[in-house]
This record gives C-alpha cells, structure tokens and sequence, in this order.
C-alpha cells in the first residue's frame, strides 16, 4: 500500500499560500511518538477532501489541511512544535 | 476571493508556452514564459492549475526540469492515461497559450550551487526531473561537486533527456551516470532487466565515508526502497533526501528491495501529487507528479 501516500513535499504549494515562509523544510514533531524530522518526510495521503499528514514512524495524524472556497483549515494538533530555519 | 496581495504571498500567475520537445512517446518537456518569476532552485517544483469553461478546476504539482533562467520555466510532463490535466498539457496544449501556475515552492528536496558534498541522485521513472534540474544546475553554476546519478527505467525508449544526459556524461566532467532497465535493456547490455538492487546501488552510488548527499525521486515504493537500501548501506538517514510521486502507473518500476504493492511505478514526475483541494474538485489521476502522479 505504500504508492497511496505521497510525501511532505507536497504540502508545499498548499502551505506556502499561507505561510510566508516554506514549511516543508521545517522540523516537525509527532504528538503521539515523539518522532521529529522534516516536514517534507511526512506521508501524506491526498486522496481524501484535504490532505491529511502522518507521522512516518506511528502513522499518527500530525497534521491537516483543507482548502475551502474562501478559507483554509489548518489542523495541526498532531505537532508537538514546528522549528522553522530562518 | 479578492486577496490582499502581500510580498513573499503565493499567487497564482499566467504562464505561456513557448516551446515544447518530446522526450518520450509519453512525456513531453514545456517551455514556459512567466512573467515576473522569481527564480527557484533545482528541485523545487510548481503547481499547475487548469480550468474548465464550466468552472471546474484541476491542479497538479509538476518539478521544474532545469535551473532558473529569467523568466523561463520548463517542466516535464509525463502523460497519466485518464488523467485530468497531464493529457491536456502533453497532447493539446500549444505554443502561445495559457496556464494557471503558482511556485516556487518546496524547500527541503533542493541542491543549491554552494554545496560542497558529493552528491548521489537516484531517480525511478519520471523522478528524474527534479534530479536533472540538479544536473543542469550543476554545470551552469560551475561546480565541480562530483555528481552520481543513477536513472531506473522501464526500457531505454523511458529514458528523458537521453541525448542530453549522454552528452553530460561524457562532457560534464564530475558527472556519471548509471541506468537500470527493469523491463527491456539496449542490445549488448550487460545483463537482463532487473530492478535496483543493493548491488547496483553500492556500486554505482559513493561509499557512506564521504557523506554524499542522496537525492531520491520516483514512485513512493521506488523511493522507499532505495532510501532503506541507501541506509542500509551506511548513509546516514538525514543525507538522504527524498520526494516521491505517490501512486502511478509509469515507467519506473520498484526496486528489488521494495515493499511496494504497485509495480507500476509512476512516470510521471511531472504527474507528481496531484494535490486535490475540496474546491478543485476530485483528482482523478492516480498521481505521481513528481505530481499526477507528481517530481
């Protein structure tokens, strides 16, 4: 099953539209299992409305994104904190 | 949606084509005019929107195929049988129209001109676009960072950029490159066709010592595999960096080690990851791209 997820990568364009910054080489950390990394190395499935982001070492939700009409819903309490380089 | 337009914001602008050139059968490489790009670096890659006189809109993110030079953009689009956009954009898209494009993004999948570690590309399929970006990107900045790619395709007629890359081969000093062909080899090749294995990839790649920095992009199988094998080896995990396609159906297959469940690894590097928003309606393709199937 592993070709129905893509990669972190891809939330690029979609968070770049809101984020002034590029969030894919941020470090993320998982809420559930303490695992911390890219951004970019986060699986993400797009197949559902939205994207959905999983941690790559407990599959564990770490963060969501849904683009409405006139809005974006960003959820992202499966992230302990995002360090973002500057 | 009026939007405040603020510096630094993505936007979506109009690009043009000005030229296109087959690569393959299937995949064709777009010239793009965009007024006002800002640059990018090799590997970052761009989304591409479409819209339907109804109002229906279709999107994909495709890697950019070379480095930055004024306002041209090209990316390389492989075609994704019953896709939504990837057809349009190989077989009816021409030279002076219009496309909806919004990028650079993606910051970590990057070589920039500056680095100074060996460098290792691994590409499956279409993933070679990003990947090429690097090559290209190499040679017009002139670094002398030793490059190693290894480009896995199904036959010899997958192969993009195959006049070109033979050239850089030979010319591009600092530069090897390695195939393999996992369904159909040139006459006289060395050995049947055979996915990447750890042999071939502790061959043909640089030994963990000299801290390379791995580049790998393909089908999200093909990618998985390569990095296990590239850390099995001895690379350190956060050496290897990589982007992939998501699901496919293309030219580059799994590699031996792979886990993968789809063979049918996704050419399209351009069809990289279809990214579907509520709004845009659904993505039908099977994405790799890598973005409609995505690279």
């Amino acid at each position: 099953m592993t070709d129905l997820y893509t990669d972190g990568n891809a939330l690029a364009g979609p968070l770049r539209e809101i984020f002034a910054v590029d969030v894919t080489a941020a470090t993320s950390q998982c809420a559930s299992c303490g695992q911390a990394g890219p951004v970019a190395t986060l699986r993400v499935y797009d197949h559902a409305p939205g994207l959905v982001a999983r941690c790559p070492g407990c599959e564990e939700v770490v963060l969501r994104l849904v683009r409405g009409p006139s809005a974006a819903w960003l959820d992202m309490r499966g992230a302990v904190f995002l360090r973002v380089p500057l | 949606m009026a939007r405040t337009a603020l510096p630094g914001r993505l936007t979506w602008r109009v690009a043009r084509l000005i030229e296109a050139r087959d690569e393959t059968p299937t995949a064709r490489t777009l010239v793009l005019d965009v007024p006002g790009w800002p640059g990018h670096l090799a590997g970052q890659h761009v989304d591409v929107r479409l819209t339907a006189d109804d109002g229906y809109t279709a999107q994909r993110s495709y890697s950019i195929a070379a480095p930055a030079d004024g306002d041209r953009v090209e990316l390389t689009v492989q075609r994704v049988p019953d896709g939504e956009v990837s057809p349009y954009l190989t077989e009816v898209f021409s030279k002076g129209d219009p496309v909806e494009m919004r990028g650079p993004v993606g910051g970590w999948f990057v070589w920039r001109p500056a680095d100074t570690a060996p460098v290792l590309l691994v590409a499956g399929g279409s993933g070679i676009v990003p990947l090429m970006a690097m090559v290209r990107a190499r040679r017009a900045a002139g670094s002398r960072v030793p490059f190693r790619l290894i480009y896995s395709v199904r036959t010899p007629s997958d192969v993009y950029y195959a006049d070109e890359l033979r050239r850089r081969a030979r010319d591009d000093g600092g530069l090897d490159v390695t195939y393999a062909y996992t369904r159909a080899v040139p006459e006289g090749w060395r050995e049947p066709p055979r996915r990447l294995g750890v042999a071939a990839v502790n061959t043909a790649g640089w030994p963990p010592d000299l801290e390379p920095a791995c580049f790998v992009c393909g089908p999200t199988g093909f990618v998985e595999a390569v990095a296990d094998i590239l850390v099995a080896l001895g690379h350190d995990p956060r050496r290897v960096r990589t982007e992939r396609f998501g699901p496919t159906a293309g030219p580059a297959e799994s590699p031996t080690a792979s886990t993968a469940e789809s063979p049918e690894a996704n050419p399209a590097s351009a069809a990289k990851r279809p990214t579907a928003s509520p709004t845009e309606g659904p993505t039908a393709e099977p994405a790799p791209g890598p973005k409609e199937a995505r690279p």
